[in-house]
């Protein structure tokens, strides 16, 4: 089924106090298509994550802020785009306990788990890509 | 070759400033309660000698030029303070664009008999003096903006308080984001309370922290393991039940650590520890009796 785009806002990501404003962002969203508790504290925890690493590895970048639906079902979809080094081997980034800083190496592999669906695009040398989306009821 | 403007911004510099003066403190926006005649006229006539002394036929059309750092100097100098001293861009902004409205109309009584030199010459000045105008703002707007960062660390350094809810029990509430910066004052106030009040037992009560993500969830897990090597134990408090599926989903182990749902229970916790013991006085049954 397609999912068809409903609202878009795009935020720039540049500094670590941008991550607060844009985290409220996401919550006013789920809130909006009336994502319980348990899925929104889900979604930012995962936006959160992610946002994180786009900071630390990518040097910042832009994040699209998007209501979708599909069918009967509403979500919120955000696609994180950084012009950072990239990554060389995804399915290695995928491991649980795997980083290059000094973290936990929950980040990526975590936010798979906490989402609907998970898309990771990365070329090394030109950025990272990477789209999420967390249905209401998903 | 008719008059060039740098001879006559020379010649006539002593008029530029008293018109300039005259405009800015004829001007309804003049903020004299902040910054006093006698210093409004030292800025200006400061900023008006510099220029004077900088400008030549070559360098007006190069705003850029080196010539002109000087210059620029006093003008991001002023407008830093003024975005201290709390004026509005727009008042700042004026104070340079007055420049330009003297400067032209001294080019006016200047070169009345030649316009097309007048025209020529006032659109460099006025190209000249536009640039300096939008470095104006941008140093104000780094001045507000460092206001703002240092507001941020005040507010990290007043929103982490440790209290000593009991004798050998420390608490500290946490509100708002854990990040790096944050849980190394966070860190460092505990520690350094734990050896002044040489408590045994610290809560760490995160109910005010809106997400717990893998970074955040390392810096307790730091913290955690710095109060152990001090030699007290730390008990995590505040977990509510989104959070608590969320980190199980993310597939953080906080399964060393002792976590409460409540400051109530990791409280309670801390007293069983310590063995003490809270009961209610037996004074009411003796009344009933």
């Amino acid at each position: 089924m397609m999912v068809i785009s409903l609202s878009k806002d795009v935020m720039r990501i540049i500094k670590d106090q941008d991550v607060v404003p844009f985290r409220n962002r996401v919550k006013e969203k789920a809130t909006k298509i009336k994502m319980g508790l348990v899925n929104q504290t889900k979604l930012i925890t995962a936006a959160s994550e992610l946002v994180r690493n786009m900071l630390k590895y990518g040097n910042g970048g832009e994040i699209v802020i998007e209501v979708v639906s599909r069918g009967r079902e509403n979500g919120v979809r955000l696609t994180f785009k950084d012009k950072g080094p990239g990554i060389a081997d995804i399915s290695l980034a995928m491991k649980d306990g795997y980083s290059t800083g000094k973290s936990l190496g929950l980040g990526l592999p975590g936010t798979k788990r906490l989402v609907s669906e998970f898309d990771l695009k990365s070329e090394v040398g030109k950025g990272t890509t990477v789209m999420i989306i967390k249905w209401a009821n998903g | 070759m008719s008059l060039s403007i740098s001879k006559i911004l020379q010649k006539r510099k002593s008029s530029v400033l008293e018109k300039w003066i005259q405009n800015q403190l004829s001007d309804e926006g003049l903020r004299d309660d902040l910054i006093s005649n006698d210093e409004l006229r030292a800025s200006s006539e400061e900023l008006v000698d510099i220029l004077a002394t900088n400008l030549n036929d070559t360098n007006i059309e190069d705003a850029n030029s080196e010539d002109f750092e000087p210059v620029l100097e006093i003008i991001a100098g002023i407008s830093l303070t003024r975005a201290r001293q709390g004026f509005s861009p727009r008042e700042t902004g004026l104070f340079v664009m007055g420049l330009k409205d003297a400067i032209l109309s001294v080019l006016q009584e200047e070169m009345q008999e030649d316009p097309t030199s007048l025209f020529r010459e006032s659109m460099k000045m006025i190209k000249l003096m536009d640039n300096f105008s939008i470095i104006t703002f941008e140093t104000f707007i780094k001045g507000r903006e460092e206001v703002i960062l240092r507001q941020t660390d005040e507010i990290a350094e007043i929103s982490t308080p440790v209290i000593r809810v009991w004798d050998g029990i420390l608490a500290l509430p946490i509100i708002g984001t854990l990040d790096s910066a944050r849980t190394q004052v966070v860190m460092e106030n505990l520690l350094q309370e734990i050896v002044q009040t040489g408590s045994s037992l610290a809560i760490l009560d995160i109910s005010g922290v809106p997400a717990v993500d893998s970074l955040v969830a390392q810096h307790i897990i730091k913290t955690v393991s710095a109060t152990r090597l001090m030699g007290a134990e730390c008990i995590i408090s505040g977990i509510r039940p989104e959070i608590a599926q969320t980190v199980v989903h993310l597939g953080i182990d906080l399964s060393t650590i002792i976590t409460k749902a409540t400051l109530a229970s990791a409280l309670k916790y801390a007293f069983s520890i310590l063995k003490l013991e809270v009961r209610k006085t037996q004074k009411e049954k003796t009344t009933l009796l």
